[in-house]
């Protein structure tokens, strides 16, 4: 039997459970190796060797130690193309591009306005830190033209890249579970009919379910 | 056989990304002009491509593609036979060519786009420039450029021993990045000055230059 890959973080970090959403998905067994990150171990020299950046999460497998949330996904998705959901990452050049394109519009348009929302109303409060009001109204605003495209979108297909659910939609997980379980701001999903409905459909994978069961566990 | 189209802007850095890619894979395509100042990418036939309203969008037959990025990665596959190799076929070479594509997304390119927004485009549009976004940016990119200073004393290029998308996204921004006080940060450090030079001497680059200059 193969060796469980390593993934290094605490569940509850957005990119950590993005990693961790894809390796249920996928069946791939790993082994989750905790990083304190209130004590710095993230800034040690040990972790800087793994991720130069001092960030989580930290991957690595046989002979390889990589790191980025949305190139383990890819390598994962690559290397184990046989194991669990085989359409994760598409199973034909298209298919991928349009996964792809997807990916890069939540890393490039979803990403910044919600990770900004999910650290100043999720992570801010827990870490003393004080909100800042203007730039959680500047987030919102450009967080909800996102989610109309979203909403347009998802009125012409099931998933943000076709009938099936891909690491496009996967991708969004971690920031859309924060905002719509810890926050008050879950309503900018669930007031838009056809976002309201992928989010309930894609937060509902036994793979999402596993994800968030961890993070409880912290 | 259809020539690909690229929708797209050749002010626009990530029209520019596109560019590069297509000249370095030597394909035929046809370059749509999209008249940003007319407002093009937001109206509803612009829309179709990308429904985010950006430049630029790739038509290749029926596909029609957005994201820069996504764009390059499908027709450094799709094209693999063709010019320049852009990715790894080993895929553990590709993990780390993938690694640092996305590090250019996450880490460079925002402190980068950023500057070049505040020091290269706002002041040809007669805006004036806010210091303390610069001072923050500048700030964050030194630090980015420290790893990139590291990495690139252990490996020729971002990737491996190869050119691949890894380097030639940082082109864009790099060349409005120049012409401003940024460029000391590059200067400074021997390695990233080194392969800054090397990617930006490529012949397929200075076409995409040579497009921007009859704009």
């Amino acid at each position: 039997m193969a060796t469980p890959v390593k993934v290094y973080g605490p569940p509850m970090s957005t990119a950590v459970s993005r990693v961790l959403a894809c390796l249920y998905e996928k069946n791939v067994e790993f082994e989750l190796i905790s990083i304190n990150m209130s004590k710095g171990e993230h800034k040690k020299p040990e972790f800087l060797k793994l991720q130069p950046f001092g960030q989580v999460p930290a991957f690595e497998d046989e002979g390889i130690s990589i790191f980025e949330s949305r190139a383990i996904c890819r390598y994962v998705c690559d290397k184990y193309a046989d194991k669990g959901n085989k359409g994760l990452y598409g199973t034909n050049p298209l298919a991928k591009a349009s996964i792809d394109q997807w990916i890069e519009a939540e890393g490039q348009s979803f990403n910044p306005p919600s990770s900004t929302l999910v650290f100043q109303l999720a992570f801010a409060p827990r870490m003393n830190i004080k909100q800042d009001k203007v730039v959680i109204r500047q987030n919102e605003e450009k967080l909800s033209k996102v989610l109309d495209i979203y909403e347009k979108r998802l009125g012409e297909a099931r998933f943000l890249a076709g009938d099936e659910f891909s690491l496009a939609d996967l991708s969004h997980l971690p920031n859309t579970q924060y905002l719509v379980s810890g926050t008050d701001k879950g309503n900018l999903f669930t007031s838009r009919e056809n976002v309201g409905r992928w989010w309930d459909e894609i937060s509902s994978q036994d793979s999402w379910k596993k994800v968030v069961d961890l993070q409880k566990g912290t | 056989m259809a020539a690909i189209k690229v929708h797209g802007n050749p002010l626009s850095t990530a029209s520019m990304r596109v560019l590069a890619t297509v000249y370095e894979k030597e394909i035929d395509h046809e370059f749509v002009f999209v008249d940003m100042r007319a407002g093009e990418h937001k109206k509803e036939h612009f829309l179709s491509f990308n429904p985010f309203g950006q430049v630029p969008a790739l038509e290749d037959g029926d596909l029609k593609l957005f994201e820069s990025r996504a764009i390059n990665k499908y027709i450094a596959c799709e094209y693999a036979v063709k010019g320049t190799q852009l990715i790894y076929q080993d895929s553990k070479k590709m993990a780390i060519t993938s690694v640092w594509m996305e590090v250019e997304a996450q880490q460079y390119d925002p402190a980068a786009s950023k500057l070049g927004w505040e020091l290269a485009i706002k002041p040809l549009l007669g805006m004036s420039t806010d210091t303390a976004v610069v001072e923050e940016n500048e700030a964050k990119l030194a630090k980015v450029l420290d790893v990139y200073e590291s990495r690139l004393a252990q490996s020729k290029y971002l990737g491996g021993d190869c050119f691949t998308l890894a380097d030639l996204h940082h082109l864009p921004t790099l060349h409005y990045l120049f012409g401003t006080q940024v460029k000391k940060h590059f200067d400074s450090r021997p390695h990233v000055s080194a392969w800054v030079a090397d990617i930006t001497a490529r012949p397929a680059w200075l076409k995409v230059l040579a497009l921007l200059s009859q704009q």
